[in-house]
């Protein structure tokens, strides 16, 4: 799985050493909620530290503390043995601690060297900037890590892969000797995250630097970390060595309960066709037809994947049947009802259940509260509205019934969507869309993004409504995905849906093959269109 | 050779108004810058401002009360000093004064403005909105009150007299007396403008205005106090309006009306943002909105020969009047969609939302 048990740097970091940053029961409050419980860590001299956790698990509250941008309630933190106070971000960055955050904190419009000594200025005079020495010191760093950046380069042109490295670049700047970085990978491709791991093993053999590793992915941690500490729920659940732990181990730690990293989905009995598609057609916004004559059905009882490398048309095949985008041609029939283009309040009553793959965007509106978000399919109706007044008690008692039902952690219904983590976010989306009676459910990239306690939450909701006679259209961009829920599974290819395949009779390898050459083997593998929107 | 452009049908009126406006720019120049700097030393409020994220459409308002603080606070001094001038440009200790009161009550009426923006996190549209009519009502009444006793004029300051070596420059010499022949408030714009410039994308500050006009979250992460560097910008910014309202009452003429600032302090705005919030830009923007008044000026008193003159003169001079504001309405509908505001601009910043967004992922 990794070839963490052959890494000389587990043997680097003899426990011996003493610690160079602790943190002693360290205990955050929010109203309603305790973020950290009692938190104790502690990082060596050049290790790579792993926190690991769910979404909202209170890592990124315990690294807030750490950097001075949130204030403990009890507990200490003491540098090189001796206790400090942080008082902000500055004092911070003073103690050579740095931080390179989720979200980036780059300034687009300016340069990469005015991003990097920003806050820590090399002055030529009281009033001007040294520019000359700054590029100097950059380039000087850049080329220890192997990689040449232009200073001049303006930040909004690089890549997020590089602008990532900017970042790690402006904490070496401060020379610090913790690097904290919140979820990295988050946002880079696969060979993005080998060559960021490179850089990381270089800096903490070669300059000693400390760093601690937040993640929720467990095959990067095993990878890069030389020792692991699990939170769940605000407490310290357990440490690890990577030689000595999997991914089950650690899954289990973080979730509390055995994970089933693959759902037992069990058999599937599918009845009567709930929703068929003939001849669709579908353009997108220039015009240009993306869904080609595409047919299929799904039965009630039975959960269908369709396969495809983004690009494929599926976000276009799967807005027309939901009534956000017309259809060009063919048609939509939902238990022999005719429902092409219909509106999607239309389909809503009909039973229609719809998971959108960007949760931000449609799934929810983050400055709502979690009661009007909750109620959004049906707050115009009866029991949520009396004629024109909207019915508060119902409305929250309602909400209140979901959130304890799909486990979302939230202080209360009323708080804003926008506070919530991106797993109880699209808890809650989920909440809204399996509740009721339902004929089918769209669910478009339901788990992108999600930590594993939450993605199997959501596919076991899936198989539940299965179960329960529901028809399921599943649309995933990743393969693993499709194959461990589906029964039938469709692949999209340049808009036409090529093959249907029994899940249990075919495999990675050839669903793969379809995704990326349409099934035609003479043909060499095309790269996808990119260009959709 | 030329004469021969002049004599093409329809496009030799153009090339003929083009010939005559390169003939008088030397004479109407002065003119022009004239009416450019309050306009522009508005903008340089608006750029202290709007580069650190602060939305700023009171610098009207702002202008306007340091218009009236300059007049009253001048008349006033004089009823006690001795008039004379003792400095060169015709400093009085009466004007000097007023001036200086001037500034301070721009900075005053800035540091309200940063308080609501900043602190209250108020509408900062609203903010402005509110010192605008505010200043209307306050310099309206109090002038009212004042103009019954009649109270004598300072005076104003004087042009300075520019070297006769630079002037006697052959081919540009005309530009340097032109900008080099105005009172101390007309010169301390130029050097406003360029030092401002340099300052902006050399120096520590500015850098750390643009973090903080850009992404004050990033700025402040890198130990930079974004409530302190937006105070102190904004109250800075008033000096610029408190000298754009002096110039008015103290320098360009030597009395004041209400409403005198008569919309140059959005017109200041306009040019900021054709001005792609620089003070080099602001200050060619408000010299391109202001042209009109130069040429007005220079059909008014010397119209070219031919057709072209009768037909510039026969245009009404309200016309003209109305042109800066024309201009400034094309100009902007063209422009504002392209020119790019800082991306923080108007937005408060509030350390709670870090609190609020470290909740988020707790």
């Amino acid at each position: 799985m990794t070839d963490a048990s052959s890494s000389p740097r587990t043997s680097d970091a003899t426990p011996e050493r003493p610690p160079l940053l602790e943190m002693r029961g360290i205990t955050k409050r929010y109203p309603g909620v305790v973020a950290n419980d009692d938190i104790s860590l502690d990082v060596r001299p050049g290790e790579i530290h792993a926190l690991l956790g769910e979404n909202g698990a209170g890592k990124s509250t315990l690294m807030n503390i750490l950097y001075g941008l949130a204030v403990p309630d009890e507990g200490e933190i003491l540098l090189n043995g001796t206790p400090i106070e942080i008082d902000g971000p500055n004092d911070a960055i003073r103690r050579g601690i740095s931080m390179v955050h989720q979200h980036f904190m780059l300034v687009p419009v300016l340069t990469v060297a005015e991003n990097i000594l920003l806050g820590d200025e090399p002055m030529a005079n009281p009033i001007f900037l040294d520019r000359g020495a700054a590029h100097a010191r950059i380039r000087e760093l850049s080329s220890f890590f192997g990689f040449e950046v232009d200073p001049d380069a303006k930040v909004e042109s690089l890549s997020v892969g590089w602008q990532q490295r900017v970042e790690i670049l402006k904490a070496l700047y401060r020379q610090a000797d913790i690097l904290v970085l919140d979820e990295p990978t988050a946002v880079l491709t696969p060979q993005e995250t080998r060559e960021i791991f490179t850089v990381l093993r270089r800096l903490t053999s070669e300059l000693g630097t400390s760093i601690i590793f937040i993640s929720h992915k467990l095959y990067e941690v095993l990878d890069i970390a030389d020792r692991i500490t699990v939170i769940r729920r605000g407490r310290v659940v357990g440490q690890r060595v990577p030689a000595e732990t999997d991914e089950d181990d650690l899954a289990e730690l973080m979730v509390g309960r055995e994970v089933q990293l693959t759902v037992d989905r069990g058999e599937s009995h599918p009845a009567d066709v709930a929703l068929r598609v003939e001849g669709l057609h579908v353009r997108d916004d220039r015009g240009r037809e993306v869904v080609h004559d595409v047919g299929f059905e799904v039965r009630a009882g039975e959960i269908v994947g369709i396969a495809g490398v983004a690009g494929n048309g599926q976000d276009e095949l799967v807005e027309a049947l939901l009534g956000l985008r017309p259809v060009a041609g063919g048609t939509v029939t939902l238990n022999g009802a005719h429902i092409t283009g219909a509106s999607p309040r239309e389909l809503h009553r009909r039973g229609i259940g719809f998971v959108p793959a960007d949760r931000h965007r449609y799934g929810l509106v983050l400055s709502f509260p979690l009661t009007d978000n909750l109620s959004l399919n049906d707050y115009y109706h009866a029991p949520f509205a009396r004629g024109l007044v909207r019915n508060e008690a119902e409305i929250r008692s309602y909400a209140e019934r979901l959130v304890g039902e799909y486990d979302v952690r939230t202080p209360s219904v009323t708080v804003d969507a926008q506070t919530l983590s991106g797993g109880n976010q699209q808890k809650l989306v989920v909440a809204r869309e399996f509740d009721g009676d339902l004929t089918l459910l769209v669910l478009d990239q339901p788990t992108r993004g999600l930590d594993v306690g939450s993605i199997e939450f959501i596919h076991r909701q899936a198989i539940a409504k299965r179960d329960a006679g529901v028809a399921v259209l599943r649309v995933s961009a990743e393969l693993d995905e499709v194959l461990e829920l589906s029964d039938r599974i469709g692949v999209m290819y340049r808009g036409r849906l090529v093959q249907v395949l029994d899940a249990r009779a075919t495999d990675r390898e050839e669903v793969g093959l379809l995704m990326a050459t349409g099934g035609r083997d003479t043909e060499p593998p095309i790269e996808a269109p990119t260009a959709v929107s | 050779m030329i004469e021969l452009l002049y004599d093409i049908p329809i496009l030799g009126f153009l090339f003929q108004f083009v010939g005559y406006l390169i003939e008088v720019l030397p004479i109407i120049a002065p003119t022009i810058i004239g009416a450019a700097t309050p306009i522009a030393l508005g903008a340089m409020c608006g750029f202290m401002n709007e580069r650190s994220g602060v939305v700023n459409i009171g610098i009207e308002g702002m202008m306007l009360t340091a218009a009236f603080v300059a007049w009253w606070v001048a008349s006033l001094t004089a009823q006690v000093l001795p008039g004379d001038p003792i400095g060169p440009m015709g400093m009085s200790p009466a004007l000097l004064v007023g001036l200086v009161a001037a500034i301070a009550a721009a900075m005053l009426v800035s540091l309200v403005h940063a308080w609501l923006s900043i602190t209250v996190r108020a509408d900062q549209i609203i903010s402005g909105v509110i010192i605008n009519i505010f200043a209307v009502g306050i310099t309206g009444y109090l002038n009212l009150l004042i103009s019954r006793s009649a109270p004598p004029s300072a005076g104003q300051f004087r042009a300075w007299d520019a070297p006769a070596f630079l002037a006697d420059i052959p081919v540009v010499g005309w530009l340097f007396d032109a900008l080099l022949s105005q009172g101390p408030i007309g010169l301390s714009l130029l050097v406003a403008v360029i030092v401002m410039q340099v300052l902006l994308f050399r120096s520590r500050w500015g850098l750390r205005t643009r973090a903080v006009g850009e992404h004050p979250e990033a700025a402040e992460t890198v130990g930079i106090d974004v409530i302190a560097l937006r105070y102190r910008n904004v109250i800075l910014g008033g000096v610029f309006a408190g000298l754009a309202g002096a110039y008015l009452t103290i320098e360009f003429g030597n009395s004041f009306q209400g409403e005198m600032t008569n919309g140059r302090g959005f017109i200041a705005l306009a040019a900021l943002i054709f001005g792609r919030w620089t003070p080099l830009g602001s200050f060619g923007a408000a010299l391109l909105f202001t042209a009109s008044e130069g040429i007005q000026r220079a059909v008014r008193f010397g119209p070219p020969e031919g057709a072209l003159g009768d037909f510039l003169s026969s245009v009404p001079s309200q016309f003209y009047s109305a042109l800066p504001y024309l201009i400034t309405i094309i100009i902007l509908a063209g422009v504002v969609g392209r020119s790019i505001a800082p991306a923080a601009d108007g937005r408060p910043y509030s350390r709670e939302k870090r609190e609020k967004r470290a909740k988020a992922s707790a």
